[in-house]
């Protein structure tokens, strides 16, 4: 129980200094003692992804990874995409597409889907079902996310309304 | 001037928090001081519990109560919230905490609150349940044996439930065919990706209770959780927050929904329980796990005369608030779109040794879609009728509406009010390509591959019965606020609401601030669910944006001296038509309403107006689903290659979140089909307790879904001509694919139960006698 360890994380650019026990999560240091409460927790055993955040660049399930093993990475999360109040084309583009319900997954998606368009910024359709299969969405049937992160990749504008 | 909002695709509301990570779920709330709950659940399926032992984990520090039923006298059971009530079901009722007797996996047995989760946890762990083990029963058709193994006093059926019109007996008498099968449901749930959740704060100087995390139902839920504390209803607060999902299975009446509030009171701290998944799959609500016998009396022109219908109910261990409402549902809606001249049913309600029951979304229409559309099937099948002819030939034409059926429906007899029943597969059938869909699986048989297609239509049923209350009002600002019944799911009644009154106050969506669910501002409500927020919270809301545009319009009509009939209100001000220069803006017609100036006037202060929309009749939408499957022998899988869904829903206030329901629906429904599936070894032991053994569809096994959604029947009974969206994507997904999947083989009544297995599949192409390619 009084096996605490002080770790230094940067999330989002900020970087923090936070006491945890070594058997404490990522996710619950980002929620719970950074305040980062947008990374959700589905499944709390790595199957459904809503953790999902960015680690040293690489999507990660925060639910797997204790907060020790984090000490000194680089850690993004949702909160991070929006810049000076303003939605990212990502973001857009899930919203003109309807690509979330109930938003309790969709930051896990939208990590991924960085992730992805880094690495891939010009991902055919196939790539990009492939990469979002790795998370769960209980409200969508996932086509509107597929269409979504399509329409990021292109630059596509979002369809007035 | 600017487009109507309802009837349009505009973004939601709920987007921008949402997106941001913004959104505030019941895990994101906290208070200061708060405690955290960890419920010690059943290890075993069916034992006398004769002890608990709870000394150990006491003395952990930081620990702070380790609640039993012992301490709880009495202890209670949790009511039914939904009719009908053929007989009491007081015996079968869930105990807050195991009572004496364990009777499934998962049963809360203790509850333990610590200073955090981890030491919860923990100390979970050090509690010891005593059991003597009790011969388990895992099957509903054996457990109305009378030889089984009894769960409760009063024996494992809850209750028969009987429902029948015209002289069914007659009818099959007298057909030319009598066509029979036995069909099979598999236990789905709704999986919400948030899992349940509450955080409970008492502040004993005022007995006040304040909760975050009820949903679907908050008024109810305070009025029980008011009864079993024993306090008043104004003194509980159930406060509004986002909620990951609901399907039927969150938001209802739990043990813990009784535990934390009774805990924090005892133990004057805030106390926050958040379930985990390997509980969430044993702890909330399974459902649609059913086993029947149906069979349809048919003249030698394929004209059904009548259908017969046993259902065995797989209740699970306890009846829970949804009383017995599924399986009622499912006799009820067996005879669907068609015309059915004669009908009885009976269904065996049954108590097992497993997770017990309430719905899931489209409850009793998946099961009886399922049922009836295998029915229909192998009737064509047997009849050598083509399966669309055979549709087309039963179903209900315009000289039969309204049609009545003397079956209840939550308290109501089925009345369907409007339709074009044909006019639906026909336009279903041509958006689709479905006849393309046919030629291109014909085409690919030739080549040797297993590749079919299926159809299979639907009745759904939405709305119905009730009331919802709402309250418009703008500032001196011109914001407009909006509080209504109902609650968020994820579905975007938010955005609804708002669109409904933007129409009226002549405002953008976007700029209307919607509360829903809270019951500090909104005195009474009937909740979220059965698909009937946009119906009962959009009627409620239109209702009090009209008359806050009337009001608006009579004070405007006196600050620019015209007559009130002249007042247009549009971009959120008020102008006179005609010289639209003479305007004023909204806010400063709010403004004019301050108390002294109404005072005057002889009026409440305030441009507010509040409004009740009650007792709207059953809305019965409809609809179509299409498939073509691509079935592997050799592995037993199944891909969908199209899917497709045609569904009737009155008047659509925002088609794109028409669509994301059905599309997401069909993707719940498919994982049902092919997937999803509670298994239990001879013990009883749940052998699904996380999403590597529970399988959800991803994107990857979810095809594109096409929809078309039709307006040809708007609801008369409602001021918006609405008919309920969240349920017809999942009605028909396990009747389309079983279909395509016979098809695919080659076979027929081969596909008798959903999920459609690999072992299954692999079973019905060994044993077919004429391979797919030939």
């Amino acid at each position: 129980m009084s096996d605490v360890h002080l770790i230094a994380l940067t999330v989002n650019g900020v970087r923090q200094e936070v006491a945890v026990e070594a058997r404490r999560t990522l996710a619950d240091v980002l929620r719970h003692d950074l305040g980062h409460t947008g990374t959700h927790l589905g499944c709390e055993h790595g199957i459904c992804g809503a953790c999902t955040v960015l680690v040293d660049g690489q999507p990660t399930r925060a639910c797997l990874v204790f907060g020790v093993q984090a000490d000194d990475c680089e850690i993004e999360t949702v909160e991070g995409l929006a810049h000076d109040g303003e939605l990212n084309p990502l973001q857009e583009a899930f919203s003109a597409h309807h690509a979330l319900q109930c938003g309790f997954c969709t930051p896990g998606f939208l990590m991924l889907a960085t992730a992805l368009l880094r690495e891939n910024p010009d991902p055919t359709d196939e790539e990009i079902r492939e990469a979002m299969a790795s998370n769960i969405c209980r409200c969508t049937g996932y086509q509107s996310i597929l269409e979504a992160v399509r329409a990021a990749a292109g630059g596509e504008k979002a369809p007035a309304t | 001037m600017r487009p109507q909002a309802v009837g349009r695709s505009v973004r939601r509301v709920e987007d921008a928090r949402l997106l941001r990570g913004a959104g505030r779920f019941v895990d994101d709330v906290d208070r200061p001081g708060q405690l955290w709950l960890r419920i010690v659940r059943a290890s075993s399926a069916h034992a006398r519990l004769t002890g608990v032992d709870r000394d150990r984990a006491r003395e952990l520090p930081g620990v702070h109560a380790v609640l039993v039923a012992a301490d709880l006298d009495p202890v209670p059971r949790i009511p039914v919230r939904l009719d009908p009530f053929d007989q009491p079901l007081d015996a079968y009722l869930q105990p807050v905490l195991a009572d004496g007797r364990i009777r499934y996996v998962g049963e809360p047995v203790a509850a333990v609150v610590a200073d955090d989760p981890y030491l919860a946890e923990d100390a979970a762990e050090l509690v010891a349940a005593e059991l003597e083990p009790l011969p388990v029963v895992l099957d509903a058709r054996e457990a109305v044996d009378p030889g089984a193994a009894e769960l409760h006093d009063g024996g494992n059926e809850a209750l028969v439930l009987e429902r029948r019109y015209g002289d069914a007996a007659g009818a099959f008498a007298r057909a030319a065919h009598v066509v029979e099968i036995e069909v099979e449901v598999g236990r789905h749930t709704g999986v919400p990706l948030e899992t349940r959740g509450l955080v409970a704060d008492y502040d004993e100087a005022l007995d006040r209770l304040t909760i975050w995390g009820a949903t679907k139902v908050p008024h109810f839920n305070r009025g029980v959780l008011a009864r079993l504390l024993g306090m008043e209803e104004r003194h509980i607060a159930l406060r509004t927050a986002d909620a990951g999902g609901g399907f039927g299975v969150r938001g209802e009446f739990y043990p813990e929904d009784f535990l934390v509030p009774f805990l924090a009171r005892a133990l004057r701290r805030p106390v926050k329980w958040i379930e985990d998944r390997a509980e969430h799959l044993v702890a909330t609500n399974h459902s649609r796990q059913q086993r029947r016998r149906v069979a349809g009396a048919f003249a030698q022109d394929g004209e059904l005369l009548a259908l017969r219908d046993t259902i065995w109910h797989d209740n699970g261990a306890y009846v829970r608030t949804h009383g017995v409402v599924v399986p009622e549902l499912t006799l009820s809606m067996l005879p669907g779109p068609y015309r059915v001249p004669a009908y009885e049913g009976r269904a065996h309600v049954a108590l097992t040794n497993k997770t017990p029951c309430g719905t899931y979304r489209g409850p009793g229409r998946y099961e009886a879609t399922f049922a009836r559309e295998r029915l229909l099937d192998a009737a064509a099948d047997e009849l050598g009728l083509d399966r669309v002819a055979l549709r087309r030939r039963n179903l209900l034409a315009p000289d039969d509406l309204p049609h009545h059926r003397d079956l209840p429906v939550l308290g109501h007899p089925v009345e369907i009010d409007a339709g074009d029943f044909a006019g639906m597969l026909d336009a279903a059938i041509e958006r689709s390509g479905y006849e393309d869909w046919v030629r291109e699986a014909e085409a690919l048989r030739a080549e040797g591959r297993a590749v079919g297609t299926g159809i299979a239509y639907f009745l759904e049923k939405s709305g119905g019965g009730g009331f919802e209350r709402a309250r418009v009002s703008v500032d001196e600002h011109g914001r407009v606020r909006v509080a209504a019944g109902g609650a968020t799911l994820g579905q975007g009644i938010e955005t609804v609401l708002a669109q409904v009154t933007a129409d009226q106050l002549g405002v953008e969506p976007g700029e209307i601030e919607v509360t829903v669910g809270d019951t500090d501002l909104v005195s009474a409500g009937g909740g979220s669910w059965a698909s009937r927020s946009t119906i009962f919270a959009g009627g409620a809301v239109r209702l009090a944006a009209e008359a806050a545009a009337e009001r608006a319009r009579d004070v405007a009509a006196e600050l620019l001296e015209a007559a009130p009939g002249d007042i247009r209100l549009q971009g959120g001000r008020a102008a006179v038509a005609g010289s639209e220069e003479r305007s004023v803006a909204l806010g400063e017609v709010a403004a004019a309403c301050d108390a002294a100036s109404a005072g005057r006037r002889g009026e409440e202060p305030g441009l507010t107006a509040a409004r009740t929309f009650v007792d709207a009749p059953m809305t019965y939408p409809y609809g179509v689903h299409l498939a073509q499957v691509e079935v592997d022998p050799a592995t037993g899988g199944v891909r969908v290659r199209r899917y497709f869904i045609g569904y009737e829903v009155g008047r659509a206030v925002n088609p794109k979140l028409v669509e994301g329901q059905l599309v997401g629906g069909a993707a719940q429904g498919l994982g049902g089909a092919l997937m999803e599936a509670f298994r239990y070894d001879a013990d009883g032991q749940p052998q699904c307790t996380s999403f590597m053994d529970y399988l959800i569809p991803s994107a990857a096994e979810v095809p594109p879904v096409g929809t078309h959604v039709r307006e040809d029947a708007p609801s008369p009974g409602n001021p918006l001509g609405a008919k309920g969206a969240g349920e017809g994507g999942v009605d028909g997904a396990g009747a389309v694919v079983a279909a395509a999947v016979e098809d695919a083989l080659g076979v027929t009544r081969a596909v008798a139960a959903v999920p459609v297995t690999p072992e299954a599949v692999r079973a019905m192409a060994a044993d077919r006698t004429v391979p797919a390619g030939a």
